[in-house]
């Protein structure tokens, strides 16, 4: 398997595979129902119903403190929920907790690896704590490390791993007992563009064997890519659910964005755009948005349009759908959010709540920067578009 | 039960091999307690009067003990660390036997108090202590010490796992140990001490342990021999207490169930 490669492969036969293995096992891999969790008086899953069939991928998409985490720590035992039910790999998650978890794998946004042990010894415990004797955890080791690999750093410690290496071996520990239903939570957050491009790869290749993933992410360029059906998580909820371009269709069209000169007049801006569109013009952060029917000759004609009544442009710009529209249209928060878009990402976690007791990486901030700018809608459908999605005028 | 033996085993071996990787960790048990056995019997031991023909072998029954607990840090910090990367929920993902974390934590504290009681005693020898007293009571006095060792380790496992960080289960462990070893017999006699500081120190377990070495590998002095007995009841006591209290904490800090 190629890790490091620039190049992206189409996803390889998960439909197929998913339709292969329903048919033989009718009972979904992951099943739940009415899931409730709070954490005193804070409600991080209010009934969640959820259902992935074997050898598919579900996405579940949120924003920081949806409840996504949470929910998958229900799923693999390391909740216990107040309320509801939920089955995985035919187990119920409390009451065959103990045997459930020889049947999952759990990889997450911490690659919670040994940062003293190499990356060897960190494959070769896992594989005992399953148990396995020593030589079949350390065989079971090196073959894990040769397919994602690492097996030049076999036996350097972690911690001189870089994020991506961290998140490999996180990864294939997550691996060790070929578990038939793996859950990734937020598997690429905090990772450069390449090495995110590699775990997806990873995680494409282990698809294509059949295995069941629940992925959890912020980025919906990342469940576009990788899930066959994407979960919308927002305050413990499930707000819609369906394949990418479901979503994308819900959400609704494109839209134009004008961003303003300094000093440029913003009212004659609004006046210059009413009725251009479908909706009225809004004006927020010195950038005027208004959605519009189709692309064809819309920046040619808004071009002419604010040119003619006198308003300087710094930029013009269609865009489709992003993540943040997909709230915008699912949830309405940004209808009343004031700071705009670019802070619903802080505002959402505001709101919500930490999805576990305890400090947070500061990873996990400064990484929001780089979760904005990968979330544009990476657009495959239809051709010729550029891969933001986005045309620019300047 | 076999699980429990051989998974304790796995992360026993894993809290040990990652000991030499980390160098503060290797310094924390060797050349700090070099350090303060230094400290003690140059800087401070000339003026202490102990009734002892050589302050070293008033001392090192004290350091050790006192060594040990201060060992317990790194318990508490790896534990801590473990709960916020992330690795016990890994561990807790797996088919293992759950308490097997701690089982293998706590054991490992064994091997490494027994490196730094080997680096201390060697220290020790070097600056003139040796063990006045019979082969068996000497290795009785090591038994022993390893035994509070390893109850002392729950002890630091359940301050590792109560705090939010690694520098305030720090914190936490340096304000309830420092009062506990300086304010005993383990480096100066507690008669000088104030009356409420006296009394203080003799129901201190620190004590009690220190005077139990003292009479199992320097006889003599006055030291009764019910100092054992107590060192042992005090062991299985804060067992007792701390073993299910950090279960307990185990248990929740890492969600519940």
């Amino acid at each position: 398997m190629k890790l490091e490669t620039g190049a992206v492969p189409a996803r390889p036969g998960a439909a197929v595979a998913a339709l292969a293995s329903t048919a033989r096992a009718p009972e979904p891999a992951i099943s739940a129902r009415g899931i409730e969790k709070s954490f005193g008086e804070v409600r991080a899953l209010c009934g969640i119903d959820l259902d992935v069939p074997a050898g598919s991928v579900l996405g579940l998409l949120g924003p920081n403190g949806a409840g996504k985490t949470t929910f998958v720590r229900v799923l693999t035992t390391l909740l216990r929920p107040d309320a509801g039910s939920a089955r995985v790999a035919g187990f119920d998650v409390v009451r065959d907790a103990a045997r459930l978890r020889a049947h999952i794998g759990l990889a997450g946004q911490y690659a919670a690896v040994d940062e003293n042990l190499t990356g060897l010894e960190n494959l070769t415990m896992v594989g005992r704590l399953y148990g396995a004797s020593r030589r079949q955890a350390k065989a079971r080791g090196r073959e894990l490390l040769e397919r994602f690999e690492l097996t030049d750093a076999a036996r350097r410690p972690a911690k001189t791993y870089s994020g991506g290496m961290r998140r490999r071996l996180d990864l294939a520990a997550a691996l060790v007992a070929k578990p038939p239903v793996l859950f990734l939570d937020e598997p690429t957050t905090g990772l450069d563009p390449r090495s995110r491009l590699g775990l997806w790869e990873v995680i494409e290749g282990l698809v294509a064997d059949g295995t069941t993933v629940l992925l959890t992410t912020q980025y919906l360029e990342e469940a576009d890519r990788l899930a066959d059906t994407i979960a919308v998580i927002d305050h413990g909820r499930l707000i819609a659910q369906g394949s990418s371009d479901e979503l994308k269709a819900r959400v609704g069209g494109i839209r134009l964005e004008v961003t303003l000169e300094e000093g440029a007049d913003r009212q004659a801006a609004l006046r210059a755009l009413e009725g251009f569109g479908e909706g009225q013009p809004a004006f927020e952060d010195g950038v005027v948005r208004v959605a519009v029917r189709e692309r064809r000759g819309t920046i040619v004609a808004a071009v002419e349009r604010l040119a003619a009544a006198g308003v300087g442009v710094d930029d013009l710009v269609l865009r489709r759908p992003t993540l943040d529209d997909v709230f915008l249209a699912l949830t309405g928060h940004a209808a009343e959010d004031e700071e705009g878009s670019a802070d619903r990402d802080s505002a959402g976690g505001g709101g919500g709540l930490p999805e576990r007791s305890g400090s947070r990486g500061t990873g996990r901030s400064s990484d929001r920067g780089g979760a904005r700018r990968s979330r544009r809608v990476r657009d495959g459908g239809d051709g010729g578009t550029a891969l933001e999605g986005e045309e620019t005028v300047r | 039960m076999r699980r429990f033996v051989s998974d304790t085993l796995v992360l026993a071996e894993r809290n040990l091999v990652r000991i030499p990787r980390a160098p503060e960790l290797l310094l924390a048990f060797t050349v700090q307690p070099i350090m303060f056995v230094l400290l003690f019997r140059y800087v401070f031991g000339g003026a202490i009067q102990t009734g002892y023909s050589s302050y070293a072998d008033y001392l090192i029954p004290g350091i050790v003990v006192q060594n040990i607990a201060f060992g317990g840090f790194v318990t508490a910090l790896g534990l801590n660390e473990d709960v916020h990367k992330g690795l016990i929920d890994r561990f807790r993902s797996l088919p293992m036997a759950r308490p097997a974390v701690l089982a293998g934590r706590t054991l490992a504290d064994v091997v490494t108090n027994a490196l730094s009681l080997g680096v201390l005693l060697a220290t020790g020898a070097a600056i003139g202590f040796s063990f006045d007293t019979s082969v068996g009571d000497a290795l009785a006095g090591i038994g022993l010490l390893v035994l509070f060792g390893y109850a002392f380790s729950w002890v630091f496992a359940f301050v590792g796992l109560l705090t939010e960080t690694p520098e305030s289960a720090n914190s936490v462990g340096f304000i309830a140990v420092f009062p506990l070893t300086f304010v005993s017999s383990a480096f100066v006699p507690i008669a000088t001490f104030p009356t409420a500081l006296r009394d203080f120190a003799t129901y201190n377990p620190f004590t009690i342990i220190v005077d139990a070495l003292r009479y199992l590998w320097e006889p003599g002095h006055g030291i009764s021999g019910a100092n054992v007995w107590e060192a042992l009841a005090w062991i299985f006591g804060i067992l007792a207490v701390f073993a299910p209290l950090a279960v307990a904490r185990y248990r929740r800090a890492t969600g519940g169930q």
